[in-house]
């Protein structure tokens, strides 16, 4: 059997091409209120592997050692968890998968049956949400989740707030994640409510370049034969990467959106109907965070015509009857917007 | 070598290369019923992998099965915690019967425990159907795929398996090379097969390195692409290569976009064939009717697949039922209440009996009581009717006829009923989802006919209803009831071309959002065409040259049954 805890999963650097996909996860990673990630495709595409590349491209966190929740600091932790010490301890960012059919029990936490039945205590068993604080949670499949699921998560990642009330237990505790979602849309399509709500979305497809697939073919099996030594070979590539999201985070409050690309994102907005004040929102975010990405001042028609894909399409309103995808009406209208 | 034979020789590597290399195969699809052939399959596969810890797992089982939990009945009894051990941390290699069985939940939970530690997978698949298989998050992670379902039993002797031979090709497998040309020919012919998943190629790398490992060599030949072909990429073909137009196009060779590959387009050695040779033996694998095949899996899947709002039975929300005994796990939540009250009684008997504190209730496995939900998602059922006139008013009146039927019977199976007429130039919703029989009676019986087949208007409507009703939480589906071509457009203009483009085309949305449909021809003699917007819908195709509304009833209730 691979040997992951050693080398790691196949580093995030070495994914061939899947830009776009690549780009949205950074941005993510570099402001965390852009609002999460979804990702749509093809199977076998590499969604999954981007996700788990990027928890070890994260730079690490600070949380008090034996928290469920991460807690920065020892005030931060909530009563119900017993804590052994105060260390502080480095940790990796954590990246919660959500599985399918998870039930509410495990995503919310629930009454620890175990500790009532044999100590008699009333005591909260923390759940995937809690685990997720401060990292991300992320949801392979997303479109069939169930609807109840959703809802929560939808709840849950609106407030950042897990409010727990059952089997006698109310409680409630911070959850401030990313979500990422990754999904195929030939197998049912994902409510509107619960597109609008995820920040950026991507569409990934199979590269149609033969010599682009070669490649990918080619790293994966490199990976696989000896992943140690792939690993190391991109460690120095994930290292730069992880240098640029420090930096930009940095940064990221001294970059100036002028009033231009302000008029720029709601011309872009107006013009191609999306709906609310969510989309002006998440363009101009992550166009700033791009632009501290780049290390650049201000952001520029550059940055938002770079963005605006991932942070609009999902935001249209679909109409089955048009044959052009989303992808093709945002870039045109950003052409007619932004010349 | 008969073609079963020689397909049976092709399963006997196959088990061989999996033996050798299960982590990076992934596992085995096997699509076969039970029998003696699949049985052969298994024996083999059992000593083929001795040495690795196989668990068999059902398509029901639970997280803590399947993660391991706590163990309720020992904790309490013992006082202490005590746990059991999941099956995923146990084993090397699952075995699942009935994978095609296996619900959303627990493919994603092993395509996860696939991709992070390596666990290999034998889905034994018992589909009947086309579009019955085992979840495509599974099928896609699993290298080998092997279709028994026509296979003699004469043609299936027992696997030669040779475990001195497999461990000796275990120890080569490490050493075996892989000119990088041969890596690219397998991606070269993946994706001229259609292929667009990456794991097709890698796998069919590795099969074609144990293949070579077995053969007792260390470099991959001929022999081994070909195996590795017909195991991995053939059964997951989604075009057929034209052979000859590719290769035109192909002519340029594409160096300037990879310097570095530039001297593997020098001629070729004898022993590495180019991906034409690999896709003339693709091709010649590849079953005549595959086409056909495919289009009938996606439609199927595609209607599976309808997502929010199907029919499920959920533990956690919908009607409360009253609380059960029963063991803990897979999502259920105890019922504190019920679960005190059931061990009361035996408090004074349990405190004397363990000479135990007063204080403590005492709990047994016995007393733990589930909480039960029964939630069932309403089903609506969207008759599109032909009113125009070439649907004579006999049809509409047993159309009527039916929908009373089905609503009077409505009530028990918590089914709703809309109905959508078309004719002249437009549609019209004549009865939103209800289930009100008066109401409806009174709304069928003024619903004049008359006018042209604006077909599409019609399934426009419907579409729009079914997402209404989706977002109602209903669960709907389509039944088209017609005798005739289209032959007014969505605009509203007789335009008998630009109506069958419409009315196919609204065909296909309806597909791919998964609305299950039905076409009921309720011509004299079958309709030309409907067919084949019936094919188009992903939806049965039921001609009733003579239907009344009780058999017009029954074929509804038939076709569309959750």
């Amino acid at each position: 059997m691979k040997d992951m805890s050693v080398a790691g999963p196949f580093p995030f650097s070495a994914i061939v091409g899947q830009d776009e996909m690549k780009q949205a996860m950074v941005l993510t990673a570099v402001d965390a209120g852009i609002g999460g990630v979804l990702v749509f495709g093809d199977r076998g595409t590499g969604k999954s592997t981007a996700v788990r590349g990027l928890a070890a491209l994260l730079p690490q966190i600070e949380a008090v050692a034996g928290c469920p929740m991460n807690s920065r600091i020892v005030s931060d932790v909530p009563d119900w968890v017993e804590l052994k010490d105060d260390t502080i301890v480095q940790k990796p960012t954590p990246v919660i998968d959500l599985p399918l059919g998870a039930t509410e029990d495990r995503v919310v936490g629930a009454l620890d049956i175990e500790k009532a039945l044999t100590r008699g205590e009333k005591a909260f068993e923390p759940g995937l949400l809690a685990r997720a604080n401060r990292g991300y949670l992320y949801i392979d499949e997303a479109n069939l989740l169930e609807d109840h699921l959703v809802d929560l998560l939808l709840d849950v990642a609106q407030s950042g707030l897990n409010v727990v009330e059952r089997e006698g237990l109310s409680i409630r505790h911070a959850a401030k994640f990313v979500l990422v979602g990754s999904g195929n849309p030939e197998e049912g399509e994902l409510r509107p409510q619960l597109l609008d709500r995820f920040g950026l979305s991507v569409e990934v497809e199979s590269p149609r370049d033969i010599e682009v697939r070669i490649d990918v073919i080619r790293r994966r099996d490199a990976y696989d034969r000896d992943p140690a030594a792939f690993c190391a070979e991109w460690r120095g590539a994930d290292a730069d990467l992880r240098g640029r999201i420090v930096a930009a985070r940095a940064r990221l409050n001294d970059v100036d959106a002028s009033d231009d690309a302000l008029r720029d994102c709601a011309s872009l907005c107006v013009a191609l109907g999306s709906d609310g004040l969510r989309g002006e929102l998440t363009l101009l975010r992550a166009a700033r965070a791009l632009a501290a990405f780049d290390g650049d001042t201000d952001v520029t028609r550059d940055h938002l015509r770079r963005v605006a894909p991932s942070a609009l399409r999902h935001r249209l309103r679909r109409d089955p009857l048009d044959d052009a995808g989303s992808t093709i009406r945002v870039t045109r209208t950003v052409e007619e917007v932004l010349g | 070598m008969s073609g079963g034979e020689a397909r049976w020789h092709g399963v006997n590597l196959a088990v061989a290369c999996l033996a050798l290399d299960p982590g990076g195969l992934g596992g085995m699809w096997i699509r076969a019923r039970v029998g003696p052939v699949r049985d052969r399959l298994e024996d083999g596969l059992k000593t083929a992998l001795q040495g690795l810890k196989l668990r068999r797992i059902a398509p029901t089982i639970s997280d803590d099965a399947l993660y391991g939990g706590v163990d309720l009945a020992a904790t309490l009894e013992a006082g202490t915690l005590r746990r059991t051990g999941g099956v995923l941390a146990d084993a090397d290699a699952l075995i699942l019967p009935m994978a095609e069985r296996t619900p959303v939940g627990l493919a994603g939970r092993l395509a996860h425990a696939m991709d992070g530690d390596g666990m290999c997978l034998i889905a034994l698949d018992e589909g009947a159907e086309p579009g019955e298989h085992a979840p495509e998050a599974l099928t896609d992670r699993v290298g080998l795929h092997i279709d028994l379902t026509d296979h003699a039993l004469t043609d299936a002797p027992a696997l030669a398996i040779d475990l001195g031979a497999l461990a000796e090709a275990r120890l080569r497998l490490p050493k075996v090379t892989v000119p990088d040309e041969i890596l690219a020919d397998l991606t070269r012919v993946a994706d001229r097969l259609g292929i667009s998943s990456f794991r097709a190629p890698l796998f069919a790398l590795a099969a074609a390195r144990a293949s070579a490992a077995l053969s007792g060599s260390e470099e991959v030949e001929e022999p081994d692409l070909l195996l590795a072909v017909e195991l991995v990429l053939v059964p997951r073909a989604t075009i057929i290569p034209d052979l000859e137009a590719d290769a035109a196009e192909e002519t340029p060779p594409p160096t300037d976009t990879l310097p570095e590959d530039a001297p593997d387009t020098e001629p070729q050695s004898v022993d590495t064939p180019p991906a034409e040779i690999l896709l003339q033996a693709a091709k010649a694998m590849l079953p005549p009717d595959l086409l056909a095949r495919l289009k009938a899996g996606k439609a199927a899947r595609a209607a599976n697949a309808s997502g929010a709002g199907a029919a499920k039975a959920g533990n956690r929300r919908g009607r409360p039922l009253p609380a059960r005994a029963g063991r803990m796990g897979n999502g259920a939540r105890v019922d504190l209440v019920a679960t005190l009250r059931a061990a009361a009684p035996w408090q004074p008997m349990r405190r004397s009996a363990t000479g135990g504190d007063p204080d403590r209730i005492h709990i047994r496995m016995s007393d733990i009581r589930l909480r039960r939900y029964q939630e069932t998602s309403d089903r609506a059922i969207i008759f599109v009717v032909d009113a125009s006139g070439s649907s004579a008013m006999a049809r509409l009146a047993e159309a009527k006829g039916a929908v009373e039927l089905l609503l009077a019977e409505a009530y028990s199976r918590r089914d709703h009923v809309a109905l959508v007429a078309f004719r002249g130039d437009t549609s019209e919703v004549l009865l939103p989802p209800t289930r009100s029989l008066v109401q409806t009676k009174r709304r069928l019986s003024s619903l004049p006919g008359g006018g042209g087949t604006p077909l599409a208007a019609g399934l426009r409507a419907a579409i729009d209803l079914a997402a209404l009703v989706r977002g109602k939480g209903m669960t709907p589906s389509v039944a088209l009831l017609t005798d005739g071509r289209a032959n007014v457009d969505l605009s509203g203009a007789a335009n008998r071309p630009q109506a069958a483009e419409d009315a196919t085309m609204l065909a296909r949305v309806m597909r791919h959002d998964g609305l299950p449909a039905l076409v009921v021809d309720t011509g004299l003699r079958p309709t030309r065409g409907l067919d084949d917007l019936a094919r188009e819908m992903g939806a049965p195709y039921v001609p009733l040259p003579r239907a009344d509304s009780r058999s017009l009833s029954r074929a509804v209730d038939a076709a569309l049954a959750p």
